[in-house]
């Protein structure tokens, strides 16, 4: 075999495919009339936003979870937190940990019980997380409008009880990693807070992978029988790698809103979960094996190609449907990675 | 087409996998009613040679083969297993293809069901004929008897034992009107001496019909006993092409392996203990197929203890129950501390260690690499293969300690791979078993479980894996049980050997006395059986 063979083998086809694409779509780029600096920019804000979001597939993957199709659930631990930080009066970058601080509890205890559900169900995990994800988001739909909210900035402006579909963290948590060391060339800004914080819990997740509860939990996934005559109580690994999946994604969403500017309520995490799926899918990650590099690939080439796609296009043909596009390019990768979905090969 | 060509023919069949060489130049045939024995170590090309018979898609995935195949004087290529069940070409795998759920019947008559007519027909065709249940009763009947055994037709193929499986299999196959030959990969391997028996009796009765049978085998005393024509294989070529009568088993071993196989006659020196170590009082285990009623042992420190027994009547069930793989009441106690049973933790925290005899599923993981599967156990176990960093605050995995202690093992149980990076899939039946020795070494245990460590592995590592169990005994002094459905491979080995029958001990006997004395305890209160040696 070839050394070139061996490159695409080791990378896979998929990958390189749209890795490609992706740097083609930066050669038209120029050509096209969008400016270089805006869609590396974009790429790389977008890359931040979610790359955490894909991370909290990565301890599910591994105990033989399969995918965290409840990422909602996590997401809303995460809004809990962000909007308790907010109510509690924390304001600028401090609110941000805060609102870390206090979504965790809310994530140990969601992810406790969705892991001891997700442990009566072994073999259609997937099916029942999805479910899980959705009526939790249905659930929250009525929280919002009940808990007792009562920060002005948060609150529907005419009723004075229940909180808005959008919330704008201006003056609390706004930009509070993305601006931190940022560096201005133009109007590129390379936002290095966000990307530091990114690779820093990629980086803790790939060491957890290496402790010896972290080995079990691969182990639980690869053969559950092996593990348990191994000594492994395999309902506690898979539950941790649960709780472990939601807490990222709680950290996940307060990533992506503090990049955003604001916090998506109600129906806001109902889809959250099928981009990251996508994302890690199109990384090469399978439904029982998935690697960091996984994540960092996968969430690079897909929000890459869903930055780029709909500029470039919308300046070739010269009307505005960037949304559609969007859409369109969205979804079409998720079923693309959806139909990758495969068990054991890796 | 010509009489007097053969019913088949391969003429310098050669199969490469992206470069690697699995087949050279294969030429044979066969002629109605002979019965082929095809032998040759794991890995020495079998399988692929019968998959390319098949046309399994597999072969033409990786780029076909050369050669030619002949059936009845006709060039042959399928293109999928469909079309050499159509040309009568039958085929019992290594693995079970049964579906778990269905009946013996279902199985052996899925999609040749016997049907009736029903008005649904008329407006959406045949598909929708109603089975004729009395009918498909009476045809899978009558395969069973073909087959020669007692099966009952109506269990779900999910709760039969594992030499039930093989004959479901082989009566699904002899169910075929049209069969002309029949392909036997290993049909003996799961099979007791008795059961092993029947089945050959029935092969001979097939090969008086007509019906040609490539039979593949580990056990050569079967291959010289039923084959007429011995073919060897070794490294993808033939070695050896003879008529059976003219060769013998140690010929055909030593072709196999190309080195020179000890006769199997040395026995264990005689020993004699007498300090208890683990007691077994009134177990019992629900394990499906091999449920274990009622078994008391005592067994010495230092000790290899066998146990033997028909397949079914409970002897893995043992090892299983003690392990907390399968639910277990009863007493086991080592040096006095009683073990509590059910939890796979509490057994190897009492520091026994168990072999599984099912590698793919328990002793394996199969996706990952070989320095993992030996690794593992050891740092789940007893915290060891892990470093500490940040001045001890938590400690990650050492790679460098697994692979060095995957490296020690390699080397000392002789398993072939190319890297201890290597995936434990990837390795052959005999090499996966020495990853399994090496997982259960690792943690240094005071009392070792083997369950047939032997079984589907080939001449050459057997003898491996059986002096490597001797050596162990003898150096670290650890006690050893082991359990097999081969009575010589037991009595080769062993001090002590207990027969297991019905789910109880029906008798212990030092290992040197004759195989007919445990032979005779195997037939306790089996009568149906037949005999066995």
């Amino acid at each position: 075999m070839n050394p070139l063979q061996k490159v695409v083998e080791k990378t896979g086809w998929p990958r390189l495919i749209i890795g490609l694409f992706l740097l083609s779509l930066f050669i038209i780029a120029p050509f096209a009339g969008v400016k270089i600096s805006t869609s590396l920019n974009d790429t790389l804000v977008r890359f931040g936003m979610n790359g955490i979001l894909v991370l909290a597939m990565v301890p599910m993957i591994h105990s033989g979870c399969g995918l965290n199709f409840g990422l909602p659930l996590g997401i809303i631990a995460g809004l809990l937190g962000g909007t308790l930080s907010m109510q509690l009066g924390a304001t600028g970058p401090m609110s941000f940990f805060i609102a870390i601080l206090l979504a965790t509890p809310f994530a140990v205890i969601f992810g406790w019980g969705y892991g001891a559900l997700l442990n009566r169900v072994k073999g259609g995990e997937m099916m029942i997380a999805t479910y899980v994800g959705f009526s939790s988001v249905a659930f929250m739909c009525i929280m919002w409008l009940l808990l007792p909210y009562n920060n002005p900035t948060m609150i529907w402006g005419y009723g004075g009880t229940g909180l808005r579909t959008t919330i704008s963290v201006e003056g609390y948590y706004l930009h509070a990693l993305s601006d931190f060391l940022a560096i201005r060339i133009g109007d590129f800004v390379f936002p290095t807070g966000m990307i530091l914080f990114v690779l820093l819990l990629n980086f803790l997740v790939w060491v957890f992978m290496r402790t010896r509860t972290g080995t079990a939990m691969t182990a639980v996934g690869s053969n559950p029988v092996f593990a348990k005559a191994s000594g492994v109580n395999i309902d506690r690994t898979r539950t941790i790698s649960v709780i472990l999946s939601t807490w990222l994604g709680a950290i996940g969403i307060l990533v992506y809103q503090q990049s955003f500017g604001f916090i998506q309520l109600y129906m806001g995490p109902f889809y959250m979960a099928f981009p990251a799926v996508a994302a890690i899918l199109i990384g090469g990650a399978s439904v029982n094996k998935a690697s960091i590099l996984n994540v960092l690939i996968g969430a690079f080439l897909f929000q890459g190609i869903l930055t780029m796609t709909p500029s470039v296009m919308n300046s070739l043909i010269q009307t505005d449907m960037s949304e559609v596009i969007r859409i369109i390019v969205s979804n079409g990768m998720i079923i693309y990675a959806l139909t990758r979905v495969k068990k054991g090969a890796k | 087409m010509s009489q007097n060509a053969p019913l088949l023919e391969m003429r310098n069949v050669t199969k490469d996998f992206f470069g690697n060489v699995v087949l050279k130049d294969v030429s044979f045939s066969i002629e109605r009613g002979e019965i082929l024995g095809l032998v040759g170590e794991n890995g020495a090309g079998k399988t692929t040679l019968m998959k390319i018979l098949f046309g399994m898609t597999v072969i033409q995935d990786t780029g076909g083969y050369g050669g030619e195949i002949l059936l009845e004087g006709k060039p042959v290529s399928y293109k999928s297993p469909l079309e050499a069940l159509d040309d009568g070409i039958g085929m019992v795998h290594q693995e079970f293809s049964l579906l778990p759920g269905f009946t013996a019947t279902e199985n052996i008559l899925l999609n040749r069901e016997s049907t009736n007519y029903n008005f649904m027909t008329e407006l959406f065709g045949d598909r929708m004929r109603t089975l004729d249940r009395a009918e498909m009763k009476t045809r899978a009947e009558k395969a069973i008897e073909k087959v020669g055994v007692k099966l009952d037709e109506n269990t779900p193929v999910s709760e039969m034992p594992v030499g039930h499986k093989q004959f479901t299999e082989i009566a699904r196959e002899l169910e075929k009107e049209n069969v002309k030959l029949l392909v036997l990969d290993e049909p003996t391997a799961v099979l007791t001496e008795s059961e092993a028996e029947i089945l050959l009796k029935s092969m001979r009765k097939l090969s008086e019909e007509g019906i040609a049978i490539i039979f593949i085998s580990h056990r050569l005393q079967e291959i010289i006993e039923i084959t007429d024509k011995t073919l060897v294989l070794r490294d993808g070529r033939i070695i050896q092409e003879t008529p059976t009568d003219q060769t013998d088993i140690e010929e055909i071993a030593q072709a196999m392996v190309g080195r020179e196989i000890h006769a199997e006659g040395d026995r264990a020196e005689v020993r004699t203990f007498n300090a208890p170590h683990l007691i077994v009082n009134n177990l019992w285990v629900d394990m499906p197929g091999e449920t274990v009623r009622n078994i008391s042992l005592e067994i010495n420190k230092g000790e290899i203890f066998g146990i033997g027994g028909l397949a079914g009547q409970g002897k893995l069930g043992i090892p299983n129950g003690i392990m907390g793989l399968y639910p277990a009441g009863g007493e086991v106690r080592i040096d006095g501390k009683t073990i509590p049973l059910n939890n796979p933790r509490e057994a190897l925290d009492a520091s026994m260690a168990f072999v599984s005899e099912d590698r793919r599923d328990v002793g394996l993981l199969l996706d990952e690499p070989i320095d993992w599967n030996i690794s593992f156990t050891g740092m789940q176990m007893q915290k060891r293969f892990l470093k500490p960093v940040l001045g001890g605050l938590f400690r990650l995995r050492d790679d460098k300690a697994i692979e060095d202690i995957a490296n020690h093992y390699i080397e000392a149980l002789e398993i072939k791979c190319m890297s201890p990076r290597q995936k434990a899939k990837e390795l052959s039946g005999g090499n996966q078993q020495k990853v399994c020795l090496a997982k259960a070494f690792v943690v240094e245990p005071d009392i070792l479980f083997v369950s047939e460590p032997t079984r589907g592995i080939d001449v050459g590592a057997k003898k491996i894996v059986l002096d490597t169990l001797k050596e162990y005994n003898r150096e670290k002094g650890t006690t050893i049980i082991i359990i097999s459905s081969e009575l010589e491979e037991l009595r080769s080995i062993s001090d002590r050997i207990a027969i297991v029958d019905e789910g109880r001990i029906s008798g212990i006997l030092p290992a040197s006395e004759p195989s007919k004395a445990f032979g005779l305890l195997m037939l306790g209160k089996v009568d149906s059986k037949g005999d066995s040696k």
